[in-house]
């Protein structure tokens, strides 16, 4: 098995040179910075929201211990019952229990990437129990047995036809790639699910400390139906998803919608309060939440990133991240995929294994530019190229720099580029292009600049 | 005024037009001009590759020779970043912090000193051509200069600016991504090379020259009709 780097790098060669996925993508996301361009222009002062979601987000992360406390409390005392993960593996030992307890033999679930992290389906699946992912695009990604695509958009790298032939192929259906028709054979296969499942799961978008309420916003209806038809509903969440008050979420569900379908607000939004109470006629008779740790607790620890458990996975910085659009959401071979992936993983899952995302990355900063809870998201790459570094210097990496600051720092030195320059790239032809050229990585696909006649530095001495 | 110029080694290297340029701009605008010879090098590539105690070597000699000038000018937005955003950053905690943030004040890219600090649009230059301006990142999103950039182009006579699709869109440089992640590099180029085509441009017009010498790679492999230029020689046409 190769490793993530070597998977990364392979993964990127394909898709890079795919130009139907980058077609596909491309045009995907530029709708999308036009709606959502037009939802920013809906807020009375976009600028200030951002910086109050920031400042709010601070609060929430930096009195974790309290909210959660909080949250729990309040979450406890309408008879949910409050579960706490510390890695992943007691999130999936915590959920199937609770699943054997009430001998459940289907399972429904609306989206939710922490089960994506705690590879939730995989291990429920093990244990021989169904699994069906109810949103549209997960359901067609679970079709197809691959991960999500993106954060949002489960499936944004498929065509109309790419599920029209999906559809044919695993559901016997003969629909035309209309969009509606699509849908209504989805939904035809999942309204038996919602009704013959044992238990509904989900995630959650945010929880409410002071009301112990979890909030979930979709466009389709199917995490209501997930959470109000199976007896028993089950929700797993990341630590980092509480908010202080119930008046937070005025701001957050337009921003979320803003910054993750370009929507001012999404089609449903649910706030779920506790199991079914006495008198009432619908609703689970069970709620069980699961707060996944996962070492987030360790990315609280370090004062410098923290703020990336603001992240409330809308999927903007992937949206506009050039390397994102141009690799895919499945290179990265991580469950949060573009800039905040690139941030978190090493930290989630090892520095050394996963810094190759790091170094993916022209620094463009359009992901810090765009995060609607302005994670420094540019910069925290550049702190995880110089944590990994300092944790593991590559020998060629560090001389090279060296000789590098060696040569730079001495104008005798330095002076004799320029010449020794001129000469090298008449020589260069010989190899250029070719496996022996040093500058191949750079030659393959771009002509290299040339050494002028005169450099600056001469030009100045001459002058003066 | 007295302007110290950093002038970036691979400008010096390879684009000492853009150098020259820069100097007849401020000599005719009656400006003393300094050129720290013995500067080559920012130490942006071992400080991006994570190599910090490396970048303070190549850094310190420049935090050291600057700190007493009166305006540093530099001529890459890049460059004018690791200087102005990053060196506070990199010398965090040594005693050269305060020195680092005492530069940072005084550092300028080369079009923002021009049209922020001293008010000069209309340099008088004649580019009869259709061009469309390419952000490079660091200049944009570092030190937020979006319109210094276009009010100099829009005082250019003759000059047709047409702005691309995705602007402010990375032209995959990046320095050592470049060359770590050519394909996704490469990629990235080739979007940004569309979307200045599709203007009907005759010229990419950049105040970044590390971004140009990446698309101009670029165009000559695919044999492009594009060209690329650095605003200061925008700048000094007749």
């Amino acid at each position: 098995m190769s490793s993530p780097s070597q998977q990364f790098t392979e993964q990127a060669e394909v898709l890079t040179h795919d130009l139907r996925h980058r077609d596909i993508v491309q045009t995907a996301l530029r709708k999308y910075e036009v709606v959502r361009d037009k939802s920013r222009g809906a807020f009375q002062d976009y600028r200030s929201a951002r910086q109050a979601a920031a400042e709010t987000k601070w609060e929430a992360v930096n009195h974790l211990d309290k909210y959660l406390e909080q949250l729990t409390k309040n979450l406890e005392a309408r008879g949910t019952k409050v579960h706490w993960a510390t890695t992943g593996e007691q999130a999936r030992e915590i959920i199937l229990g609770i699943i054997r307890e009430k001998k459940a033999r289907s399972i429904v679930k609306s989206k939710a990437m922490t089960s994506e992290e705690i590879h939730l389906n995989h291990a429920l699946e093990h244990e021989g129990f169904e699994v069906v992912e109810s949103d549209l695009g997960e359901f067609i990604v679970q079709l197809r047995k691959e991960a999500p695509y993106h954060i949002v958009f489960p499936a944004m790298h498929l065509t109309r036809g790419d599920i029209k032939e999906l559809f044919n192929r695993e559901l016997k259906s003969t629909s035309s790639d209309n969009p509606e028709e699509l849908t209504m054979v989805a939904r035809r296969v999942l309204r038996q699910k919602y009704i013959h499942a044992d238990i509904g799961f989900t995630g959650a978008n945010f929880a409410i400390a002071e009301t112990g309420m979890v909030s979930i916003t979709e466009n389709e209806g199917n995490a209501r139906l997930t959470a109000a038809l199976p007896k028993t509903m089950i929700t797993l969440l990341g630590i980092e998803k509480v908010l202080p008050r119930l008046e937070d979420l005025a701001l957050f569900l337009p921003l979320l919608a803003t910054s993750g379908t370009g929507q001012a607000l999404t089609c449903y939004n649910t706030m779920y309060g506790g199991p079914r109470q006495p008198g009432e006629t619908d609703g689970p008779e069970e709620w069980h939440v699961v707060l996944l740790d996962n070492r987030r607790t360790e990315l609280l620890a370090d004062p410098e990133q923290r703020d990336a458990l603001h992240c409330i996975r809308c999927g903007a910085c992937l949206n506009v991240c050039p390397i994102f659009r141009n690799v895919g959401g499945h290179t990265y071979g991580t469950t949060y995929s573009g800039p905040i992936g690139s941030v978190i993983t090493p930290h989630l899952r090892g520095l050394q294994d996963w810094k190759h995302l790091s170094f993916s990355s022209s620094l463009c900063g359009a992901c810090s530019e765009t995060c609607p809870v302005k994670i420094d998201l540019a910069h925290h790459l550049l702190q995880n190229r110089r944590n990994a570094s300092e944790q593991k210097p590559s020998f060629w990496w560090q001389t090279g720099f060296r000789m590098f600051s060696f040569i730079f720092n001495r104008p005798a030195l330095y002076k004799l580029i320029g010449p020794l320059g001129r000469i090298g790239q008449k020589l260069h032809p010989l190899v250029k292009g070719t496996k022996l050229d040093p500058a191949y990585s750079w030659t393959k696909t771009r002509e290299a600049p040339k050494i002028a006649p005169q450099t600056f530095k001469e030009y100045w001495r001459n002058r003066s | 005024m007295t302007v110290t110029l950093f002038i970036p080694c691979f400008v010096d290297l390879m684009y000492p037009r853009v150098a020259i340029s820069i100097v007849e701009i401020f000599e005719k605008l009656g400006h003393k001009i300094e050129y720290p010879e013995e500067l080559t090098c920012c130490g942006q590539p071992a400080f991006n590759s994570g190599y910090w105690p490396e970048a303070r070597e190549v850094a310190l000699p420049v935090l050291q020779r600057l700190k007493n000038a009166e305006a540093v000018v530099i001529a890459s937005g890049s460059c004018g970043a690791m200087i102005k955003v990053f060196y506070p950053q990199l010398f965090a905690g040594t005693e050269h912090e305060k020195a680092a943030k005492e530069l940072s004040a005084k550092c300028y890219e080369f079009s923002d000193f021009l049209v922020t600090k001293l008010g000069v649009t209309d340099l008088g230059a004649r580019f009869p051509h259709k061009v469309t301006f390419h952000d490079g990142c660091h200049g944009l999103r570092e030190l937020g200069n979006k319109k210094p950039a276009r009010d100099l182009l829009a005082k250019v006579r003759d000059l047709e600016l047409t702005e691309m699709r995705d602007a402010e869109t990375c032209c995959g440089f990046g320095g050592t991504f470049a060359a770590k992640f050519p394909m996704i590099s490469t990629a990235m180029g080739e979007v940004k090379c569309a979307s200045a085509t599709e203007t009907g441009a005759e010229y990419i017009v950049s105040n970044d020259s590390s971004c140009l010498m990446h698309v101009q790679g670029l165009i000559d492999k695919e044999g492009r009709k594009l060209k690329t230029i650095h605003l200061a020689e925008v700048l000094t046409s007749k």
